[in-house]
């Protein structure tokens, strides 16, 4: 029987994002908010990774993210490496850091925070990078790396 | 426009300014500075010593007051959002006072506001007013902020005024010895907050064997409902009960104060002791306040 394989097409001009854990694929999608982008986008999960067990890879066509932009998905993919083409050539390899603050993307732990009454954009501080830990600007508790459910 | 929403919010020489402030108003609480002056007290939840010492200081410096006491005779009930309260009360008064049980709700409250805003309490995060009371009142009977002993006993997991009291405090190179069930142990963040601050600190199960070296006891009360195991409350609840008796060998300086309202933690026995401090610390409140309210203004 003649293997078969599906072949994705090296991109010519864009943002290869590998290294995403596959299980965080979907959140990496929405933080990035991919599903309003207009260009072509391959995604690849579940595949084998010696780092991480399993990975996701995500190609993304004619878009170059600002460092603000990108380094948001550390929260849920610390490890990812970006590769940064030009004509079919990595020209920049990057890799992610959590930034010093957050605007939306992740919910309050706390139950009794204004930001889970109200329509209020959560926003928090990061006091630790590492095992990411945010503090939040409203109700000022702190919401760690295991507690954080992404919006 | 400078609102107090947290304790943090404020420098340490912005602490002492309204101490300052304070202790001239203690010396003069009746003015007219206030004059023509509209503030607004919002209290979402109900609070009587809160909510009275605010409108005392107010109403001695000639201020009028507009609000409600308690959510339920305001447009809550018919749904509004904290936003919209905020939003239409901006725009009749020089200063808005909140009390809300919702934690954070002060501090968005500020966001919405066009005037400065008082936390008076959100839940169990912050209470800063009450904190500046707790350095007025420390700084007034040990004649100085500076290198004292502070122990702090009873509930210091959930108790808000701790923490703010902690964070003030450690401007002010204290020792603190903290005094609690295993169930009720201070938080481990603000144990690294005092490392990084090289702040001193000692953990005890009893404070008895240690009393004599206190300068501050700041008591707060063990409530039955913090505890899984109610056999651990009944084993604990008397260890963190203040008599009479335990204070014959406090220092002579040593003063006794608690947040109020008490329940049992302090025996009735204290209260004609002169080392018992509370309620004076209350009537501190309304000085402070006045400080708070006036520095706040841009007024003093």
């Amino acid at each position: 029987m003649k293997d078969k394989q599906l072949i994705v097409n090296a991109i010519k001009n864009g943002t290869v994002i590998d290294h995403i854990p596959a299980k965080h694929l979907f959140k990496v999608i929405s933080i990035l908010n991919l599903e309003n982008i207009d260009s072509q986008i391959t995604f690849g999960t579940n595949l084998e990774s010696k780092k991480l067990g399993s990975k996701a890879i995500v190609k993304i066509a004619d878009k170059y993210f600002l460092d603000d932009e990108i380094n948001k998905i550390a929260l849920v993919a610390p490890q990812a490496k970006l590769n940064i083409i030009r004509d079919y050539e990595v020209v920049e390899k990057r890799v992610v850091e959590v930034p010093d603050s957050i605007v939306g993307i992740v919910k309050c732990v706390n139950p009794k925070c204004i930001t889970n009454y109200e329509e209020v954009i959560t926003k928090f501080s990061v006091v630790s990078k590492n095992e990411v830990s945010l503090k939040c600007y409203y109700c000022e508790k702190l919401t760690h790396q295991d507690q954080m459910v992404i919006k | 426009m400078k609102s107090l929403v947290s304790i943090t919010d404020y420098s340490k020489e912005e602490y002492l300014k309204i101490l300052t402030l304070a202790a001239e108003f203690e010396k003069n609480p009746d003015q007219e500075i206030l004059k023509g002056k509209l503030i607004a007290t919002l209290f979402f939840e109900p609070s009587t010593r809160t909510r009275l010492s605010f409108e005392t200081a107010v109403n001695r410096l000639n201020g009028r007051v507009i609000g409600f006491s308690d959510a339920s005779s305001s447009s809550v009930t018919k749904g509004e959002t904290i936003k919209d309260t905020i939003k239409m009360v901006t725009n009749y008064v020089d200063l808005i006072i909140i009390r809300h049980p919702i934690e954070g709700a002060a501090r968005y409250a500020s966001e919405m506001a066009s005037v400065p805003v008082i936390n008076a309490g959100d839940g169990a995060n912050q209470h800063p007013s009450q904190t500046l009371l707790d350095l007025y009142s420390i700084q007034k009977t040990q004649g100085r902020l500076n290198d004292l002993n502070v122990f702090i006993i009873g509930d210091l997991k959930y108790g808000r005024t701790v923490h703010s009291l902690l964070m003030a405090m450690s401007h002010f190179s204290p020792t603190f010895y903290f005094i609690s069930p295993d169930e009720l142990r201070i938080p481990r963040e603000y144990l690294w907050f005092l490392d990084q601050h090289k702040i001193k600190y000692y953990e005890y199960k009893d404070f008895m064997p240690i009393i004599s070296q206190a300068d501050i006891i700041y008591m707060t009360r063990v409530q039955k409902e913090r505890f899984s195991d109610p056999i651990e409350y009944e084993k604990t609840k008397n260890a963190y009960i203040l008599r009479n008796s335990m204070l014959e060998t406090t220092r002579p300086n040593m003063k006794i104060l608690h947040p109020l309202p008490r329940v049992n933690e302090i025996n009735l026995d204290v209260d004609d002791n002169p080392k018992a401090y509370y309620f004076t610390q209350a009537l501190n409140g309304v000085y402070v306040r006045q400080a708070i309210i006036s520095y706040i203004l841009g007024l003093k």
